[in-house]
């Protein structure tokens, strides 16, 4: 399901995920959430993406420009991959948690900054994250 | 890859960030800074991310890492010009930047560094 509007990103190196910060900034900037919504939203993204490419091994994002129906409007970013799965959700998303060598800020700090966050993943199934930011 | 360039003055390094940068960009500026503390003796480092719309873990975690370098290296690192809108979004985020010192422009930071501006300028800027 790709409607009209949306730009998908692949996620395969470094600089691809600063390519879906200037999307992601691009897309609230035309969505005309306030600066700082902005800046929070670029950020979840690129914690986001970071993660896509290094956990999963590479995937995409879609960005997209939604509608609450009731004259409000945000933004919408996908981040996919089919890569290793996260094997304990509530543990990836505990702030300082890292399989790796990170913070373990990403994931739950990304959470704290949007405003709708939903996380699908399995062993072996890859990992689908959805985030909403919407303008006030 | 983008190279962020490292300025030498007096005794102080500058490196004003203008671009969205890499990781891996990041991680290159990182090991200029620690090299060129050493190679020059610097007292003092300044990171202007006046330009800087986003940081995120991984920059912020650049700085405090150049913070815990420089200050073995009997250096201080200052990070200048951070936008509200980051500050409020770091908080947020979870990152504190607890040991890195900061100020809210160029001008203060080269102040707490005892660099006394360009005092000798032709024009008082206040
Ligand atoms: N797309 C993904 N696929 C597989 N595992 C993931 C994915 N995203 C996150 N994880 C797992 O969740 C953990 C927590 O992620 P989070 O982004 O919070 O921290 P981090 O990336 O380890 O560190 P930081 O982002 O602070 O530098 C990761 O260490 C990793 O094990
Ligand atoms: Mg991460």
């Amino acid at each position: 399901m790709t409607d009209a509007g949306a730009t998908e990103i692949p996620i395969g190196s470094g600089d691809d995920v600063v390519r879906v910060r200037q999307a992601v900034r691009e897309a609230a900037g035309a969505a005309k959430l306030s600066l700082v919504d902005q800046t929070k939203i670029v950020t979840a993204a690129s914690e986001l993406a970071r993660n896509t490419l290094i956990y999963g091994g590479g995937g995409h994002a879609r960005v997209e420009r939604v509608d609450s129906g009731l004259g409000r409007a945000g933004i919408r970013i996908l981040f996919a991959d089919e890569g290793p799965g996260i094997p304990d959700l509530d543990l990836a998303l505990t702030d300082g948690w890292t399989s790796g060598n990170g913070l373990g800020l990403g994931l739950s700090g990304a959470r704290r900054l949007v405003d709708e966050f939903s996380l699908d993943s399995a062993p072996g199934a890859g990992t689908r994250i959805t985030v909403v930011k919407w303008g006030r | 890859m983008e190279r962020v360039p490292v300025l030498k003055i007096g005794d102080i390094l500058l490196v004003s960030i203008q671009i969205d940068l890499q990781d891996q960009s990041v991680l290159n500026l990182q090991e200029d800074l620690a090299d060129r503390i050493v190679a020059t003796g610097a007292r003092g480092v300044i990171i202007d991310i006046t330009a800087v719309e986003i940081v995120d873990s991984f920059i912020g975690r650049m700085f405090a890492t150049i913070a815990s370098i420089s200050r073995l290296l009997d250096a201080e690192t200052i990070v200048v010009g951070m936008r509200p809108a980051v500050a409020i979004t770091l908080v947020e985020l979870g990152l504190s930047l607890g040991g890195v010192r900061t100020a809210l422009d160029l001008e203060k930071g080269l102040r707490l560094l005892g660099v006394d501006g360009l005092a000798a300028g032709p024009r008082d800027r206040r």
